[in-house]
């Protein structure tokens, strides 16, 4: 991938745990496929970003729908996924869906139980950056996936700083693997 | 009665042989003679633990979720200690705590900042003004002058003098909590919290007493909904003219300034123009001064070359002021003791002297502590230096920017180093085929830190180019401002004190604070029009009072020009500098004392009690950047006012949330009956961070609900709730039952999609109380 495993804001070092690097679309559907109560959350920079095939929407309802399961959304984006006919989408404030997420009696938004695995994606940076830290400091049992461009330090798992072309290429094939394994 | 400083006898009434002597009170060095009967409350100068009990209950309610900025401890020689998850340090400390104790020193250094600022001005008031001069922020239109300082202190302030008593008050507390945050002190990260609230109150008492002080001596506006408007924005200052620039806090060297020009017959022939709070204070202090902008605006202004002298005082100053003024051959003034900027101290040197070295000689600049001197040297060197310097700019011609464009090596790092991730390299990229326009567009978001400059491995102007392609756009940068006003009247809390606590004028929005936006200042004036208009009343100050005035509307016309400046319902109200925040605060306590009538003196946990329960206030920082910016919202957050701030507000590292999930979180007594009673998540949030205007702009509606609120007033709230929820997010909100207490809440308009909600969800009716969280203002006991 040619890749960087550096936090893409300069400045933005973290700590000694540092994310590892997703070197394979396969990596990700693996930790999907295991995951017991998965949830995407997707930030509100998403409309914005531009793929060849449609927005970061498009990709995010296709990976909701190639595994089957919610989207929590920033809440002034919520309406681009109704409108697109994703219905099981849960506006919710990041800074809220995170505090629920480090609480192990939540039992999430579907009553199902707490999640064991939050993705993340179409984020500011930093507010990826921060989030990511909360959940990886103060959350149990629970593993992280950034599926953001840059390299989210945070996760568990992170992309390294990759161009638009090779993130596209990977989430086609996140998308593709997942809808074979159904 | 043991005061704070002295020992003090205090005779309430003596009858003896020779007469009857009645509120008599002897102190160490003075007699002062007590007019105020009011009795004294429970926390009279408090200390740490004094309300750590109330601060308890609200962080039982408004739990921390921390958001570590760093995952190491680093700040004793037993470090770095690792402190990831679970870990603790060397002295053992874990994660939360360390957190919450950076957080503390956060706002130790603001509190200390302010309280520093205080000291500074009040001092150098007493000297000017004398310790005898009255304290006077509105005439017979403001009894309580000091809201904060009666709170808190328990005292009524009546000269400059009596100030004095406080700020040896403040100062001992910041040491104390200051001491907290030693290795192997406060190990609890609740107690940490504490503390931070107890910063918080602290600081607010030193914005206080700052702006009261400078209010009554300097002939600011008292209270003056009419306070007249001022020039803003960089297109309003004559650069044919000498300019002087003001930036900082401390308003004595600018007004000084403004005085030497006066006196000297000049004023028509100098600019002063300021920027940060000295500029909204060398305007309050002479409304011909005109005002660049924030604190943004610093970097770009300089190397404008507009200015012929830069005099900096103290706080939010760019610490690279010097080499930039250098580079346009400005000379910089350094006046205040914690801002010498490594300029030789020439107070005692002749003006003559001074003015010399900075004209002939190419010093760049001095630092001369006595503003009556400052003032002198910066006026006449202006005066000298203008025509020699031409307004030299730093500014690249387009020719150079498209060179640059050559040079640039695409590593993108000044967009990595970019706190707004501008795409710098793609804009610059463009000016090679002739396109400025997208190189112009970063200016909007831009927040003026020239981090992108830094970055550049080719050294690259990278901000100047930005400024360069937008120069139209800045030279139509043309505005108005409403001067700070300073106090809310009394007669104004008397007005619209009831229809806020009963709920019918839906909230108190406060838009405060800096300029580190996530998508530029228009954003704030957005927010603070669209909540006017909708008949809340807007308060602004500092920044973002600034940024509010940088927008027009359709008909051209400034908020401030739109709307009027009245504490009212639809009024747009700049109170003034940082240390006029402390005039919200005061307008939320008067409503609970002129119009709720509850005891004021040292009173504070009940008073908090009263505006968390029944006063729908917001403060909204939305470009908050600073330690002063968490100590202010910190003394909201005592005081039971939510603070909102932008996405860059995360990077204060931990939010108080609330949990509406949570029932149990949501009780209060009933003060008539001592039930406890389920209120629902009003509000819900103490401390949160939106990602969007859009998402902060429904969170303000909500978080305006509070459990006194009448059917009436709920019904308005929610009004704005679900009208913006539904225009922002393209639904109702899926939280309504939580804030319907009976169905005459559900307002009228609505009513068939609300009813819809309630029966869904399993709604049922709840009483609406006499809401308190102190059962020691339970009036009658359960079961009695």
């Amino acid at each position: 991938m040619g890749a960087r495993a550096e936090p893409w804001q300069t400045a933005e070092i973290p700590g000694p745990k540092k994310a590892m690097i997703i070197t394979n679309p396969q990596i990700v559907t693996a930790l999907i496929r295991r995951s017991k109560n998965p949830v995407l959350i997707v930030g509100s920079m998403a409309p914005e970003i531009k793929l060849s095939s449609g927005d970061l929407v498009d990709y995010a309802i296709q990976i909701a729908e190639s595994v089957g399961i919610p989207i929590v959304s920033s809440p002034s984006i919520l309406k681009v996924f109704l409108d697109r006919g994703f219905k099981r989408v849960f506006g919710i404030p990041v800074v809220d869906i995170a505090n629920r997420l480090i609480d192990v009696n939540w039992t999430g938004l579907e009553g199902k139980g707490q999640y064991d695995l939050a993705m993340f994606m179409g984020f500011k940076y930093y507010v990826c950056w921060l989030i990511l830290s909360g959940l990886k400091h103060y959350s149990r049992n629970l593993k992280t996936i950034s599926l953001e461009m840059y390299y989210q330090p945070h996760a568990l798992w992170s992309f390294p700083n990759i161009s638009k072309e090779e993130w596209e290429k990977n989430l086609n094939a996140i998308i593709k693997s997942l809808r074979e394994g159904k | 009665m043991v005061s704070e400083k002295n020992i003090r006898v205090k005779i309430d009434e003596l009858k003896s042989s020779i007469g009857l002597l009645k509120g008599f009170e002897l102190s160490i060095g003075k007699i002062v003679s007590e007019e105020w009967l009011e009795e004294v409350g429970p926390t009279q100068f408090p200390k740490i633990p004094d309300l750590r009990e109330w601060d308890l209950k609200l962080l039982q309610r408004y739990k921390p979720f921390y958001m570590p900025f760093c995952d190491l401890c680093c700040l004793c020689t037993f470090g770095k200690c690792d402190l990831t998850g679970d870990k603790r340090g060397a002295c053992g400390i874990n994660m939360s705590a360390q957190q919450s104790r950076i957080v503390l020193l956060a706002c130790c250094i603001g509190a200390a900042t302010h309280a520093g600022h205080a000291r500074h001005l009040i001092e150098h008031l007493i000297e000017k003004y004398g310790r005898d001069h009255p304290i006077d922020v509105g005439g017979g239109n403001v009894e309580i002058e000091a809201p904060i300082t009666r709170l808190v202190c328990g005292i009524r302030p009546r000269t400059l003098g009596d100030l004095e008593e406080v700020l040896s008050y403040l100062e001992r507390e910041i040491v104390r909590l200051l001491a907290a945050t030693h290795t192997g002190q406060e190990a609890s990260n609740i107690d940490f919290e504490s503390k931070v609230f107890h910063a918080g109150m602290i600081d607010h008492v030193a914005l206080e007493i700052a702006d009261i002080a400078q209010i009554s001596a300097l002939g600011y506006p008292k209270a003056d909904p009419e306070a007249p408007l001022v020039e803003l924005g960089l297109g309003v200052v004559d650069s044919t003219k000498p300019v002087i620039m003001v930036v900082g806090h401390n308003v004595p060297p600018a007004a000084a300034i403004v005085d030497h020009l006066i006196e000297n017959n000049l004023y028509g022939g100098v600019e002063v123009v300021g920027l940060c709070c000295t500029a909204h204070d060398v305007t309050r202090y002479n409304p011909k001064a005109k005002i660049v902008g924030p604190i943004s605006w610093q970097l770009r202004f300089i190397r404008s070359g507009v200015a012929d002298v830069v005099v900096v005082d103290e706080q939010c100053v760019r610490t690279d002021t010097i080499i930039e003024a250098q580079k346009v051959k400005a000379p910089v003034i350094a006046t205040s003791d914690v801002n010498c900027i490594g300029l030789p101290d020439r107070t005692r040197d002749s003006v003559e002297k001074i003015v010399e070295d900075l004209v002939l000689n190419g010093q760049p600049g001095a630092l001369i502590l006595d503003p009556e001197k400052a003032a002198e040297v910066a006026v006449k060197t202006a005066l000298l230096i203008a025509p020699k310097r031409m307004k030299f700019k730093a500014l690249p011609d387009v020719s150079d920017i498209i060179e640059g464009a050559k040079k640039c090596r695409k590593c993108d790092d000044c967009r990595r180093a970019c706190p707004n991730d501008l795409p710098v390299r793609d804009a610059l990229a463009e000016t090679l085929e002739g396109n400025l326009n997208a190189l112009a567009d970063l200016y909007e978001a831009c927040v003026g830190c020239g981090r992108c400059e830094s970055a550049c491995p080719v050294d690259l102007p990278l901000h100047s180019f930005i400024v360069k392609a937008a120069e139209k756009r800045i030279k139509e940068e043309k505005y108005k401002l409403r001067v700070g006003r300073g106090a809310i009247q009394d007669v104004e809390i008397r007005k619209v004190g009831s229809p806020i606590v009963l709920g019918e004028i839906p909230g108190v929005v406060a838009f405060v604070g800096c300029a580190n936006y996530p998508n530029g200042g228009t954003e704030v004036a957005e927010m603070a029009a669209e909540f006017a208009k909708r008949r809340y009343i807007v308060v602004a100050s500092g920044c973002a009072a600034m940024s509010i005035g940088m927008y027009k509307d359709e008909e051209g016309k400034t908020p401030y020009e739109a709307f009027p400046g009245a504490f009212d319902a639809g009024g747009i109200v700049n109170v003034g500098s940082c240390v006029s925040n402390s005039h919200i605060a005061g307008a939320a306590i008067k409503i609970a004392s002129i119009f709720a009538k509850r005891r004021l003196r040292a009173n504070y946990e009940e008073i908090a009690d009263y505006i968390l329960n029944r006063v729908g206030a917001v403060g909204v920082a939305w470009g908050a950047m600073s330690q002063k910016a968490a100590a202010i919202a910190s003394g909201f957050w005592r005081l039971g006012v939510p603070v909102i701030v932008g996405p860059h507000g995360l990077k204060y590292r931990r939010m108080l949330l609330g949990r509406k999930d949570k029932p149990e979180d949501w009780y209060v007594y009933d003060a008539r009956t001592g039930e406890k009673v389920y209120v629902g998540p009003a509000p819900e949030h103490l401390f949160y961070a939106a990602e969007t205007k859009e998402e902060a702009m429904v969170m303000i509606a909500k978080l305006c609900m509070r459990p006194n609120d009448t059917t009436r007033g709920r019904a308005i709230k929610l009004s704005n709730y679900i009208d913006l929820h539904k225009r922002f997010f393209g639904t109702m909100p899926d939280d309504i039952h939580l804030f319907v207490r009976t169905l005459a809440d559900v307002p009228l308009t609505m009513r068939e999609e609300v009813i819809k909600i309630l029966e869904e969800k399993g709604w049922k009716e709840n009483i609406i109380p006499d809401p308190t969280l102190l059962p020691r203002l339970v009036r009658k006991k359960a079961g009695e």
